[in-house]
């Protein structure tokens, strides 16, 4: 595991240098086009200003504004004891110093995704849906998932990645604009006073050719690491939990829901287990997807029958895919270790009717919403609102009278 | 003159390559005596929860007291345990009485209906869960620890400053090896 953390590390720094060479690429072309004699320079010094802004903010607020945008609520472990234990198991499983923060986001569409640079100040977030729809094993299943992610790092290089992504569009987008609307001009002006045209028509070609295709092969690059790191997560959540079923019943569970996440969006998609939005196009894995088919993530887990190891899901991915593709890095596979399967947790009596499941999911977010619970001794559960300003209430149902101790 | 820098250059390279493996050495054996005390700190909860437990179940199974009594048997038993031959031995007997009070649960309505024994019943089934995820994490970090021991090159520096290889837990236990019955009714 050790090993492929570091192999993570040089990845993540590699792309890193590799998309900001193509970062200061573009701005050099984008600059010596309005100015062929200093611009290149200009548009250079441009691109790493913009760079260092978007870096900065990322690292060091990246994971609150994603959390702020998904909504997600920081809770105790007196709103959901069960997920706080599973966190912390997993936690213990991958070694780790430090227990994640736990948020809950108040959506009744079962979705989760983890975020931190540092494994030190981590999150971890899931929906209220997938809190009352997926039993023990499986919610063990889906943080150990998203614990592989804040265990390999994959959020540092994610979030380097999507940042560039962002700079080069940026750019691009700023230069398509100003050129429509008054560089082409500029251009034929100054190639008719000089003549020296030809120099200045590479150059333009060049800027039009990086405005057009850099973005394309930047968000290629960048949902080529989120499958990948997907697979990656599954491969080390088996690892974690040492039972494949759990985290394959979750994601069947989580992929038959109809419901959409409202708070999510394209840029925060790639982070969570599932792609939250347009479900329909994810049958078959083409090169703009964010995520794998999950069809077949489940068929490689259900596969995986006798170890445990990073080789056994790489036997398993070789199976199902029908190729051999070097998934995990081979110093990974080395290690080969003779890990058995875990047998599930005494699942008697787990069968919960659907409409139980539905009142959970409703009471997990009243709760989380600053609701009270009263039980009242006729059987009804009272759900007081936090605007409700009264000392006392009265049961609907027998007339008791409860006291609100607030 | 151009020797003597080529020469000094290797002997400083060769002495950051030793440097850089004995550190990874280091790191990796606190990360296997970190795992151990996690164990420990596990361990130490399940006893902090069997008082509790035992009071809210009293009242309802009137039939168990044999396994209650073994139940808090054990528990002085392992909290007592000198060597850790001994400790291992009074935990793998309290899993196994755990594990029996858990079944016989299933022929009480009433208690499964308590929220209070339910609370109780999810934080025992996760410290169990934390028990053997600790000794998972333990056997992990050993293996990897062992490994780079045992592997070229680094197993040059660990013999020259004699890095010992550590033990594997083992469960001892017959009870936790045997598969868990499981009633469809």
């Amino acid at each position: 595991m050790w090993e492929l953390i570091q192999a993570n590390r040089r990845k993540s720094v590699f792309i890193f240098l590799g998309m900001g060479l193509l970062l200061l690429l573009i701005g050099y072309v984008f600059g010596s086009f309005y100015n062929p004699d200093s611009g290149g320079f200009v548009g250079l010094f441009l691109a790493i200003i913009i760079w260092a802004i978007l870096s900065t903010v990322s690292y060091f607020a990246g994971s609150k504004i994603i959390l702020g945008i998904s909504g997600a609520k920081e809770v105790t472990k007196e709103i959901h004891p069960q997920l706080f234990n599973v966190v912390e198991e997993m936690r213990i499983a991958a070694n780790l110093p430090n227990q994640p923060k736990i948020y809950i986001i108040s959506d009744a569409a079962p979705n989760a995704f983890a975020t931190g640079i540092k494994p030190e100040n981590s999150a971890i977030a899931v929906t209220a849906g997938l809190l009352g729809q997926l039993n023990r094993d499986e919610l063990q299943g889906v943080v150990a998932h998203e614990m592989s992610h804040i265990l390999n790092r994959d959020i540092l290089l994610m979030t380097f990645a999507g940042m560039m992504l962002g700079a080069i569009t940026l750019m691009a987008d700023i230069f398509a604009r100003s050129f429509w609307y008054g560089g082409g001009t500029r251009y034929k002006s100054k190639s008719s006073n000089r003549g020296g045209g030809q120099a200045q028509l590479i150059i333009m070609i060049a800027a039009l050719v990086f405005a057009i295709l850099g973005p394309i092969m930047a968000q290629l690059l960048y949902f080529a690491i989120s499958r990948k790191r997907e697979y990656l997560a599954d491969a080390s959540a088996v690892r974690l939990t040492r039972y494949p079923e759990g985290l394959a019943s979750a994601l069947e569970k989580i992929s038959v829901s109809h419901l959409d996440l409202k708070t999510a969006n394209k840029v925060t998609a790639p982070m969570y287990i599932i792609n939250p939005l347009k479900k329909k196009g994810m049958q078959i894995a083409n090169l703009t997807s964010t995520h794998p088919p999950i069809t077949e993530r489940i068929r490689i887990l259900r596969s995986i029958s006798q170890g445990i190891d990073y080789s056994d899901y790489q036997v398993a991915f070789n199976q199902i895919k029908g190729k051999r593709s070097p998934l995990i890095p081979l110093s990974g596979i080395s290690e080969k270790l003779n890990l058995s399967l875990r047998k599930p947790e005494s699942s008697a009596g787990e069968s919960e009717e659907l409409l139980d499941t539905k009142r959970e999911v409703g009471d997990l977010m009243m709760k989380l919403n600053e609701y009270k619970f009263i039980n009242c001794t006729c059987g009804l559960k009272l759900k007081i609102p936090p605007q409700f300003n009264s000392d006392t209430i009265t049961c609907p149902k027998c007339g008791r009278i409860h006291t609100l101790n607030i | 003159m151009l020797y003597f820098i080529i020469f000094i250059v290797i002997i400083f390279l060769i002495g950051m390559f030793i440097v850089s493996i004995y550190n990874s050495l280091v790191g990796l054996r606190n990360r296997v005596k970190n795992a151990w005390s996690q164990i420990d700190v596990q361990l130490k909860r399940r006893h902090d929860l069997i008082p509790n437990l035992i009071e809210t179940v009293k009242g309802y199974m009137t039939h168990e007291r044999q396994i209650m009594e073994n139940i808090t048997k054990y528990r002085s038993q392992a909290m007592d345990a000198n060597t850790v031959g001994e400790k291992a031995a009074a935990e793998g007997l309290l899993s196994g009485a755990l594990g029996q009070l858990r079944v016989q649960v299933e022929n009480y309505p009433d208690l499964k209906a308590n929220q209070n024994f339910l609370a109780l019943q999810e934080e025992l089934t996760s410290t169990e869960n934390k028990i053997s995820f600790a000794r998972q994490a333990y056997n992990d970090q050993v293996l990897f620890y062992n490994n780079k021991i045992q592997m070229f090159p680094s197993n040059i520096i660990a013999g020259m400053f004699s890095f010992k290889e550590e033990e594997f837990f083992q469960v001892e236990d017959k009870a936790e090896k045997e598969v868990p019955k499981v009633s469809f009714n």
